[in-house]
């Protein structure tokens, strides 16, 4: 019976085998090959900034790299070496301060959307809040910390920088570690209730500590997002060409130096030292940026891994 | 491990009410953490209420005239910011066209077979490492690398076809083009992850049923993938509009800060973030209102587009799972 529907097809179609292999010549393919070809070119072209970038930072800005730019002062304009070590600990402070305001505040606030009052109505306007925050423009951050702490306090200053670098890291923070502490088994919570756990104790003893993961890798990209951040720190921590320990005290209330805004204060300057110490500073600023986010990375995969 | 639980169990139980403390402490944290949650509402209308009441004397004597005003002259006491917002409106469009299209094809690239798993994810990496490069290194090489990549190009392109206003004049120095071009490669991976998302939520079986009758790949993904995935694909390019609209750096180091209104890709523009950056430090006490009043407008334009964009991903997100 096989053998008489093969005959009765092949007799009134006739099929020619040939026709049914992939032929360039046919147009079909031919389109399909043609795009396919041009996806993989436009693909490939999308990885010649990044690396072209790359490529610049490492010859530009590790020709210049050296103990010195650690340790040593911006240059004035005709000088020659000089380095950016000011701004490091610049950027080091103000990213603290901002990590210090947003990161608790952002936990709290995340325990309260995820455990306490999930379907409130203040925890819908508050997500809807720190959601159009994410969208906020930076600079808009540095207006508002000029308006709300420049003029308040007088002058520029790191807490001035570090409030603006704060709004910007919160959302990060909340979303995150909202994200991290829904992903923790309702299992859990219902044991440590029944164990006459409270509310309290069974977020800080339970759901937080099995959420830490998850959250860490929010407050690390939150971190290295705020320490590339130029234009919040425009106008609220300025620059300085001084150490911020000046007469042996911190001088947190004055204008501070930072990676972001050297690299742009530099970037345009005439003079080749400055463009030089530019390329270095972004090459720092770079690998710091790349390295937190890493490690923000790698805390969850290993997490992942661990729960697997 | 499970013997030792049982022994502690049986020596004391574990297991017992909360104790008044307890309860206290209870009642003042979930107390601190409402109070935080209300703290970010309240933060958010004072972000508006500073920035609007620092902005209020400049709308005043401006009103609505500020929005078409074509002058920026703080001598004569003259604002208006109708070019910064040409320039705003017209570098995101450009860049989104740049990374819309990119964008697109990477996320086919990414989601359609084109690679095996191991090299798709590391191709995706490579895309996201462009998000985590800050914006002011890219404007140094934006300065350093792109502006004279492009001004041979740019000066042919102006000495063969001027008569296109596209290119009606040379590139100096820093211009709108190579400011949107910078601006289109940081907001790639936006565009691309939101875009990979769409792709990969469009139904399984709907691939399976165009590839079954025999379309080509190709097909398959011009006439049903991308359709259906229409929707959140566009609301990606309404979110990468809104990062667009804002960026700051990037185009304050390369678009010029020249208040023009034109079409000329080469000529130098300026948006109202970048104007923001450039003049605020430098202002006196009336730009400095007047500089307010432009934040407030890049504010509500930033807002409107991102609700918008982020409605329709949502929305499209839940027609697909229906």
């Amino acid at each position: 019976m096989a053998t008489s529907a093969s005959t009765v097809t092949t007799t009134e179609t006739t099929i020619d085998p040939e026709q049914l292999k992939r032929s360039w010549l046919r147009p079909h393919t031919f389109l399909s090959g043609l795009l396919s070809g041009l996806t993989w070119l436009i693909a490939l072209l999308a990885c010649v900034p990044l690396f072209s970038l790359l490529y610049m930072l490492v010859v530009k800005g590790g020709s210049r790299l050296s103990l010195a730019v650690f340790t040593e002062l911006p240059p004035a304009a005709f000088d020659t070496g000089g380095g950016f070590g000011n701004a490091i600990v610049g950027t080091g402070v103000m990213v603290g301060i901002a990590a210090l305001l947003s990161v608790p505040i952002g936990i709290l606030i995340a325990v309260y959307l995820s455990e306490f009052g999930k379907q409130t109505r203040i925890a819908r306007v508050a997500r809807f809040c720190i959601k159009t925050l994410t969208g906020m423009p930076s600079i808009l951050a540095g207006v508002f910390a000029y308006a709300a702490v420049v003029l308040l306090t007088g002058g520029y200053s790191a807490p001035a920088g570090g409030v603006a670098l704060s709004l910007l890291m919160l959302p990060t923070v909340v979303l995150t570690a909202e994200e991290a502490l829904k992903m923790v088994p309702n299992a859990m919570r219902e044991a440590a209730y029944g164990m006459g756990c409270t509310p309290t104790q069974v977020v800080l003893r339970v759901v937080l500590p099995t959420a830490t993961a998850g959250t860490m890798t929010g407050v690390m990209l939150a971190i290295a997002r705020a320490s590339g951040e130029t234009a919040p720190l425009l106008f609220t921590a300025l620059f300085s060409d001084y150490w911020i320990t000046q007469q042996g005290g911190f001088a947190l209330m004055e204008p501070t130096a930072s990676l972001a805004v050297l690299i742009y204060n530099y970037s345009g300057m005439p003079f080749e030292n400055q463009v030089e110490l530019a390329w270095a500073a972004s090459l720092v600023l770079v690998i710091l940026v790349m390295l937190t986010n890493a490690a923000g990375r790698l805390i969850s995969l290993r997490q992942a891994g661990m729960r697997r | 491990m499970s013997d030792s639980t049982s022994d502690d169990v049986a020596a004391a139980p574990v297991a017992r009410p909360p104790s008044t403390l307890e309860r206290l402490s209870n009642r003042g944290f979930t107390g601190a953490t409402r109070v935080l949650t209300w703290g970010v509402v309240v933060l958010a209308g004072y972000i508006v209420w500073e920035i609007g009441g620092h902005a209020l004397p400049a709308i005043r004597e401006y009103g609505v005239g500020f929005l078409t005003g074509t002058e920026w002259n703080p001598n004569r006491g003259e604002f208006g910011i109708l070019p910064q917002i040409w320039g705003t409106v017209y570098s995101s469009l450009l860049a989104l066209l740049m990374a819309g299209f990119v964008g697109l094809t990477i996320a086919i690239f990414l989601t359609q077979g084109f690679l095996p798993r191991s090299l798709e994810t590391t191709f995706r990496y490579i895309v996201e490492l462009l998000a985590a490069v800050p914006s002011v290194v890219y404007g140094l090489w934006g300065i350093h690398v792109v502006i004279p990549m492009l001004r041979p190009v740019a000066d042919w392109l102006h000495a063969e076809l001027s008569w296109i206003p596209f290119f009606s004049t040379t590139l100096s120095g820093p211009g709108m083009f190579p400011a949107a071009l910078v601006l289109a490669i940081m907001i790639l991976p936006t565009v691309a992850a939101v875009s990979q998302d769409a792709l990969r939520a469009v139904p399984h079986k709907m691939k399976e049923a165009v590839y079954g009758i025999g379309a080509t790949r190709w097909e398959a993904i011009v006439k049903v993938i991308v359709p259906a995935a229409a929707t959140s694909i566009f609301g990606a390019m309404v979110l990468g509009l809104g990062r667009a609209l804002g960026e700051t750096m990037a185009l304050a180091m390369l678009v010029g800060n020249s208040n023009q209104i034109t079409l000329s890709l080469f000529s130098p523009a300026n948006t109202l973030a970048a104007a923001l950056a450039l003049n605020f430090p430098e202002a006196g006490r009336i730009e400095a209102q007047a500089l307010m009043y432009s934040a407030v407008v890049l504010l509500a334009i930033t807002l409107i587009v991102n609700v918008i964009g982020a409605a329709i991903v949502t929305r499209a997100a839940k027609r697909l799972e229906a």
